[in-house]
């Protein structure tokens, strides 16, 4: 099966601080930047795919030179080629501009299932449904597990409230955004990145891929105009007393947020 | 008149001549155990280069302490005693076993006599109780003995039959020189002299009046079944755990010299070669080294190893002793003596799994203990080498490893933030300065990640750079400049991360231009003591403090009584360096300070949990180490633990915690005791 996924360079949340500049973006000078994580899902799940049935597995992003890195990345850990979607015409997409660039590199190749991430860590979660309205696909999201039927289905688990889980048949080709947590995505060490650090990644710009008029800054409807960062709260509550004061303390706060019944 | 009783080899046995049977004997039993041995060594041949042929003479020196020596067996002392009395009687009876056999095939070559000849009498005699001795042991079982379900059945039979081989040979030459000495006497011919006491002299004694005949024919059968017992058992040997009797002089002359080091992932090639070796660490038997796969053959199953580990006695599903008896399994059952080799498989998930190669906290203790030498962290880190190639590094690992690449640091904290651990400290009682192109200092304490980026380790760099600054000590930090020691993430697997933030520290540590470094993490030291090249000579603070203590410029108040101290040995300071009296010396130089020695410390201290990335690994396991550990230090008699170690802080104050022993036992770090009872 020829897989697509869809992946995104984000500032890793787990080792920034983020803090706004006076002009009220984030500061970006220190940040560090990997794959966004629910991406880094889609990979795996795709790599495991292919082991288990055949087929190849291309990644995709749109961006800038700076996210050949996420690419390289992700071909360290097996996936076959990656592509860089990149022209100054793309800058300040909104997410359907961002999902008309996908789908207009989508329709030159001829791929089967396509992968993103649930969400980016920095973006909207809109992609995956829009590029599957594009192409005129089904879409499924927050994807835990995907068995190859055969006949050109699929059968997945979605994640549904209270950590319950709805079994789905969908038609191939299809889009599935997936879920952090479906599989243990495996390690990638520089190692791997330094042996695929020659292989030519291709660029396509808007010209290359046709792109319709979605694109861009001008054609975005949704615009971002500012960053917050919460103040931090009161921090935690102490309770005191006995155990058992504790203990009886604490069932009442929960009761009365709505914690218990 | 009675004919004298006749030699083995011009007597006749069943119509066959004595020296041609012993002769079809002799060979076939030789070109057997030649062909087991061709076999044996096949493997090796296929394994990984291992230069073991440097510093012959420090070679032949530890082979004299721990081979002929037994130097480390009196350290279980019923089961060492035994073996060392046994290894005597074994090299006592080489000598005599080889005129023995002799005796097959040729007429009569004079058996040394003497002195000699009553020392082995008496080594028959010590060795055949020894063998009845370890019989009832494997029997009754020392707990240590026992075999748990998931590594497979316990070899008991297969033990006893070995010894019970050994002790029918003694039996067989006892009965044989008893025998002919009984003979001799009746036909009044010069009598060979026999030791008092011995096997030989009891069965002598009891056979003097027993018939000729019958005498001649218990000679002759007892010489017959020495011979096959001989033969058979040195063919049987290389099937079991009895093979180290050949290859423990080889195990022990080629065992690693150089403690605290870690090997390269490939001998012979140069780090910047490694991008270009298609596959790293052991993943298949023949990624082993060939002195590996030695180590495999001559474990001989005593169990010392496991009694000693951390991680078995947690019940993590790790077990020294089984990794190399699995691997020696593995190793007959793909090598066989009869048939072709068919290897290829990978060791992880066949043999092994994943989780008991993540359990090893690197500590050592097994590797302390084992009185052949043979090496367990080295396989463990190239195994670890071969997960981490084929992207198989547990979820817990992977976060804190990706930080280390970008952020130098497992925590994934800001760079700029590494030296806020400086701003606590009064500006009057000291200052660490980074070191850059305006200051200049001769010593750099090499803080590392914990101590720099961990909340309550950052006490402890306080205190070093307060004792450095009482001390006279001109000092200073790398601060943002620095970057993780990677002394973990060597040993978890990552060598091409290890080697990037070696080279980066060392780079770092050049351009300050230092003359010496002292750190407060053992990990940091033993890394830059046996990880990294070129750097200024590497001290612990613990020996800083003993000398400046020595030389007066430390001064301590006493401390309050009522407290017992304990010191809890890190094992990247005592037992992969040595440093086992420094910090000692530190806590009996504080006035009015009482310690007591746990049951276990210096080179058998128990780990806390492991340090480095050990912290972020998440195992299967029935209690933490750190647990067993304060537990260790209440039995002595303590309510202080002391150590010298930021890991095994972290891991002993969690520990106290967990066990419910807060506000009973507290624990400390050598350097804030240090600095708490300065008196400037």
């Amino acid at each position: 099966m020829e897989i697509l996924v869809c992946a995104k360079r984000v500032p890793d949340t787990s080792e920034n601080e983020i803090e706004l500049n006076g002009d009220g973006d984030i500061d970006r000078d220190e940040l560090v930047y990997s794959v966004n994580e629910a991406d880094n899902y889609a990979v795996e799940e795709a790599l495991e795919i292919v082991e288990r049935t055949g087929g190849t597995v291309t990644v995709v992003t749109v961006g800038g030179d700076e996210d050949e890195e996420i690419l390289r990345r992700e071909m360290a850990m097996g996936a076959r080629q990656a592509v860089l979607l990149s022209d100054d015409a793309f800058n300040g997409s909104d997410g359907r501009g961002i999902a008309a660039i996908l789908a207009a590199f989508v329709k030159k190749g001829h791929y089967e299932l396509i992968l993103t991430g649930v969400q980016a860590d920095d973006g909207a979660g809109q992609v995956g449904g829009m590029l599957a309205a594009m192409l005129d696909c089904p879409f499924a999201s927050l994807v835990t597990s995907i068995e190859v039927l055969g006949g050109g289905k699929l059968k997945i688990s979605r994640e549904i409230e209270g950590g319950n889980k709805e079994i789905n048949e969908i038609d191939l080709p299809c889009v599935l955004s997936i879920q952090t947590g479906i599989n243990e995505p495996r390690y990638v060490g520089m190692r791997g990145i330094r042996q695929v650090a020659s292989v030519p990644i291709p660029t396509l710009g808007k010209a290359d891929l046709g792109v319709n008029g979605y694109a861009g800054e001008a054609a975005a409807r949704v615009k971002r105009m500012d960053y917050f960062v919460p103040p931090a709260g009161k921090g935690a509550e102490m309770l005191t007393g006995s155990q058992d004061e504790v203990i009886a303390k604490l069932i009442d706060l929960l009761k009365a947020k709505g914690g218990l019944q | 008149m009675v004919e004298a009783i006749q030699p083995p080899a011009q007597a006749t046995y069943w119509f066959v001549h004595g020296r041609l049977l012993f002769l079809i004997v002799d060979l076939l039993g030789l070109a057997s155990f030649a062909w087991i041995m061709a076999k044996r060594l096949a493997p090796l041949f296929r394994g990984q280069r291992d230069p073991r042929f440097d510093r012959p003479l420090v070679r032949l020196g530890r082979l004299l302490k721990f081979w002929l020596g037994q130097w480390r067996h009196p350290r279980y002392l019923a089961a060492g005693l035994i073996h060392i009395l046994l290894f005597a009687g074994f090299i006592v009876l080489v000598v005599h076993t080889g005129f023995l056999l002799a005796l097959g095939t040729s007429e009569r070559p004079n058996m040394p006599g003497g002195v000699y000849a009553a020392i082995s009498d008496y080594a028959v005699t010590v060795v055949f109780l020894c063998m009845m001795i370890a019989i009832v042991r494997r029997l009754l079982k020392p707990a240590r003995y026992a075999v748990p379900a998931r590594y497979g059945k316990a070899h008991t039979a297969d033990a006893i039959l070995l010894l019970a081989l050994i002790a029918i040979l003694m039996a067989a030459d006892s009965i044989f020189e008893g025998a002919q000495a009984a003979s001799q006497w009746q036909q009044r011919l010069p009598v060979d002299a026999l030791a008092i006491g011995s096997l030989p002299w009891v069965l002598r004694n009891a056979l003097l009046s027993a018939p000729l005949p019958a005498l001649a024919n218990l000679y002759l059968g007892a010489y017959l079944v020495h011979e096959l017992a001989f033969f058979f058992l040195l063919c049987y040997r290389p099937f079991g755990i009895q093979f180290h009797v050949e290859t423990s002089l080889f195990t022990v002359y080629f065992a690693k010299l150089d403690r605290g080091t870690i090997k390269p992932v490939r001998w012979g090639v140069p780090d910047a070669q490694l991008d270009q070796v298609k596959s790293l660490g052991v993943k298949t038997f023949e990624d082993f080294t060939w002195k590996h796969m030695l180590d495999f053959y001559s474990c001989a199953d005593c169990g010392r190893c496991s009694d000693q580990c951390p991680a078995n006695a947690v019940g993590r599903p790790l077990s020294p002793r089984f990794l190399t008896i699995k691997a020696r399994d593995y190793s007959f059952r793909h090598f066989p003596v009869f048939g072709s080799a068919h290897n290829g498989h990978a060791l992880v998930g066949d043999i092994y799994s994943e989780d008991e190669i993540w359990s090893c906290t690197t500590c050592g203790a097994c590797e302390a203990e084992c009185p052949l030498l043979v090496e367990y962290i080295d396989k463990i880190v190239d195994l670890r080498r071969g997960l981490v190639d084929d992207g198989k590094v547990p979820q817990s690992l992977q976060k804190p490893l990706k930080a280390l690449e970008t952020r130098g640091n497992p925590f994934g904290k800001m760079e700029k933030k590494r030296a806020d651990w400086v701003k606590a400290i009064p500006q009057q009682a000291c200052s660490a300065q980074t070191l850059n192109g305006d200051h200049r200092a001769e010593t750099l304490y090499f803080v590392d990640s914990i101590t720099a980026y961990d909340d309550r380790m950052q006490a402890i760099g306080r205190a070093t750079a307060r004792i450095l600054h009482a001390a006279d000590e001109n000092f200073g930090i790398l601060g943002a400049v620095e970057k993780d020691s990677g002394h973990d993430v060597r040993r978890f697997g990552e060598e091409t991360l290890f080697m990037a933030l070696r080279d980066h520290n060392t780079e770092a540590i050049k351009e300050s231009g230092v003359k010496r470094i002292v750190t407060s993490d053992p990990h940091a030291f033993n890394a830059l003591k046996h990880d990294y090249r070129d750097v200024p000579p590497v001290e612990h603070i613990s020996q800083f403090m003993a000398r400046a203590m020595a030389d007066g410029k430390i001064r301590l108040n006493p401390v309050e009584s009522g407290q017992v101290y304990t010191y809890h040995d890190p094992c990247y300071l005592g037992r992969h360096n040595g440093v086992y009296d420094a910090p000692r010396a530190v806590l009996d130089a504080v006035p009015g300070l009482q310690r007591v020695e746990m049951r276990r410390s210096r080179d058998r201290s128990f780990c806390c949990g492991g340090g480095g990335l050990a912290l972020f690994y998440e195992p299967t396991e029935n209690e933490r180490m750190g647990v067993k550990r304060v537990q260790m230090a209440a039995e002595a008699g303590a309510n202080v633990i002391v150590t010298a170690c930021p890991f095994c802080m972290v891991n002993m104050e969690d520990a106290i915690k967990v066990a419910g022993m807060e506000g009973k036992m507290t624990a400390i770090d050598l350097a804030e005791l240090v600095e708490r009872q300065m008196t400037n």
